[in-house]
């Protein structure tokens, strides 16, 4: 199956609006196989990104193709790529089951996907309402269920996860994870990193248009610096034992932070100074705090 | 081509799938109907001095009278599948529906080619209906004044084939319209603007002078008017030179076509976002 997916490949695209550039020289690839994230804080230029992508949007410069081919030059797009984009995109007088027929029939596809991919995405008890009446999270679904029409090997979606209920993001977690193991390639965008953390594998993040990280989820990860949380009743006595060993330290509302060390070295400078601890623990900055900084601070 | 085929069975799907078009269909239907017996009613009784009108008023002709009556079909109804085609495309830019079309079938000539054909004959439909309505309520009425029908005549019938041809190429205009106005509001407001009072106040005033009228005649209800070869308009002596029914026609497609072109270029090529 591992052939299954083709490989994302955007070469130096820029998009420019007027004289306003929103994609700026962008290049990166995505594999098969994998969930890759395509994060930015909003505005960064991921929808304009993946339109570009989907030939819906004309790139000023630069390309994006699958497997060397761009969208539009695709033998059978909907079989070889799936998307779903942020806006609703739906005539509210129709139902779920005739918009997905309308584009099956334009895809050649046959008729009776419409009702599997419904079924695929936990609608098919809703495939003859009219799209108007539905929930934010049904209509989340059924742009799912379009992408997923012609069973395609590669998956494009544009914060997918938006409108869930956490029973529905740990839904399409779970389905996001299988059609990676099957072999496809996924590419989603958030502007939060929590958000798919725990669907990604790889992870590439833009901010005003540009690439600013870009890797795999664990390299993210190992940038994270050390830090120890210490207070005790005896503030006085502990900043003078800390200092004494020479860490490198900083007052916070509750204590002390020191960098740059194992919490067991800490410990050990109270005990041997004899100052007695009230909190002894690790700080984790998080992914998120490091995905604000990098997204904040420019490249990294 | 089966690219072609496939897009424009899916741009039937999408007109039959929502309600306007028969919403659209009854109106056409019933306004039709109400006006061409109502017509037949009135000149019929007035032909036989029923409604008591002056002397000179009875011995008024009939010959012409039937097809005039059965060109309301067109005359009036063609802001029907004008509105139907309009409303197809202008649909597909406010209910952004227009991603989920590129993505299926990404080269866009396509989806507007299919478009275009898919309302032709769509439109075709709505042509045969409204002239069945016409031709119904219109000859009913005039036989029961006992005024020729002329449904035994060929040019009758052969006004009845141009007015179906007519309605079809009237939905094309529309699709060029909603591509060129993507804004539905705006697009309805031109086109019963210009329909109901813009260019029937032209064609009056073209009937007032040769070289107006030699102006006039290039407008799309009066090419549409040359095509199917009678009209209300003309019955009412409103517009003065009229072209060919086959120059008609060809003017009619030839604005039709241009307006999609410019529709294509304005806004159906460009980037969706
Ligand atoms: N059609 C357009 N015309 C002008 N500017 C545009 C257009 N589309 C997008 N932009 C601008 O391009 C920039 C990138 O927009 P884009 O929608 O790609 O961001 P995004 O990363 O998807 O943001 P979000 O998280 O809010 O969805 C924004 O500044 C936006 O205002
Ligand atoms: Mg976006």
């Amino acid at each position: 199956m591992g052939d299954l997916g083709q490989t994302i490949e955007f070469t130096g695209l820029t998009k420019s609006f007027g004289g306003f550039t929103a994609v700026n020289d962008l290049s990166f690839s995505v594999r098969p196989g994998r969930v890759t994230g395509f994060l930015g804080p909003n505005g960064a230029g991921k929808t304009t990104s993946l339109r570009a992508l989907l030939g819906l949007v004309n790139p000023t410069s630069g390309t994006a193709t699958f497997d060397g081919i761009r969208y539009r030059d695709l033998a059978s797009p909907l079989t070889t790529v799936g998307a779903a984009l942020e806006a609703a995109s739906f005539h509210p007088g129709r139902t779920a089951r005739h918009h997905l027929e309308i584009y099956a029939r334009a895809a050649k596809l046959p008729i009776t996907r419409a009702r599997e991919s419904l079924a695929l995405v936990g609608l098919d008890g809703f495939a003859d309402k009219r799209v108007g009446g539905y929930s934010l999270g049904m209509r989340q679904r059924l742009g799912l269920a379009y992408a997923l029409l012609g069973d395609p090997g590669v998956l494009v979606l544009d914060e997918p996860v938006n409108g869930l209920d956490p029973e529905g993001i740990k839904w399409i977690r779970e389905l996001l994870r299988s059609l990676a193991a099957e072999g496809r390639t996924v590419l989603i965008s958030s502007h939060l990193l929590s958000e798919v953390q725990q669907s990604v594998d790889d992870i590439v993040i833009i901010s005003k248009g540009e690439i600013v990280h870009q890797g795999t989820l664990a390299d993210l990860d190992t940038g994270d610096q050390l830090r120890v949380h210490v207070d005790s009743p005896d503030r006085a006595a502990l900043g003078a034992a800390l200092e004494a060993s020479g860490f490198q330290i900083e007052m916070s509302r509750s204590g002390f932070i020191v960098h740059d060390v194992e919490p067991g070295a800490v410990g050990h400078a109270a005990f041997v100074a004899g100052v007695e601890l009230s909190a002894l623990q690790r700080k984790t900055s998080g992914l998120e705090d490091r995905f604000l900084s990098i997204v904040g601070g420019g490249a990294s | 081509m089966s690219t072609l085929i496939a897009a424009t069975r899916a741009e039937f799907a999408k007109v039959f799938t929502t309600r306007i078009w028969w919403i659209l269909l009854i109106i056409l239907g019933g306004y039709v109907a109400l006006l061409s017996g109502g017509l037949g009613l009135l000149f019929g009784a007035t032909s036989q001095g029923m409604l008591g009108a002056s002397e000179g008023v009875e011995g008024m002709p009939t010959t012409g009278l039937a097809t005039m009556i059965y060109s309301t079909a067109t005359s009036i109804g063609y802001v029907f599948p004008l509105l139907l085609g309009a409303l197809a495309t202008t649909g597909e830019f406010r209910h952004q529906t227009l991603t989920p079309s590129f993505l299926a079938t990404p080269k866009r000539g396509i989806v507007l080619s299919a478009k275009a054909i898919a309302l032709f004959l769509i439109g075709a439909g709505f042509g045969v209906v409204a002239i069945a309505c016409s031709v119904g309520a219109g000859s009913a009425a005039l036989a029961g004044f006992d005024i020729d029908t002329a449904l035994d005549s060929s040019d009758t019938w052969a006004l009845i084939g141009r007015s179906v041809l007519a309605m079809a190429i009237w939905s094309i205009l529309g699709v060029g319209l909603g591509s060129v106005i993507p804004n539905q509001v705006a697009t309805i407001v031109v086109v019963l603007a210009f329909t109901q009072f813009v260019e029937p106040i032209l064609r009056s005033v073209g009937a007032l002078a040769d070289w107006i009228g030699t102006v006039t005649q290039w407008l799309p209800g009066a090419a549409s008017d040359a095509l199917v070869g009678a009209s209300f308009y003309g019955a009412m002596g409103a517009s003065g030179a009229q072209l060919d029914w086959w120059a008609g026609g060809l003017v009619l497609l030839g604005i039709a076509l241009v307006v999609t072109v410019l529709g294509w270029l304005a806004t159906w090529s460009r980037d969706v976002t």
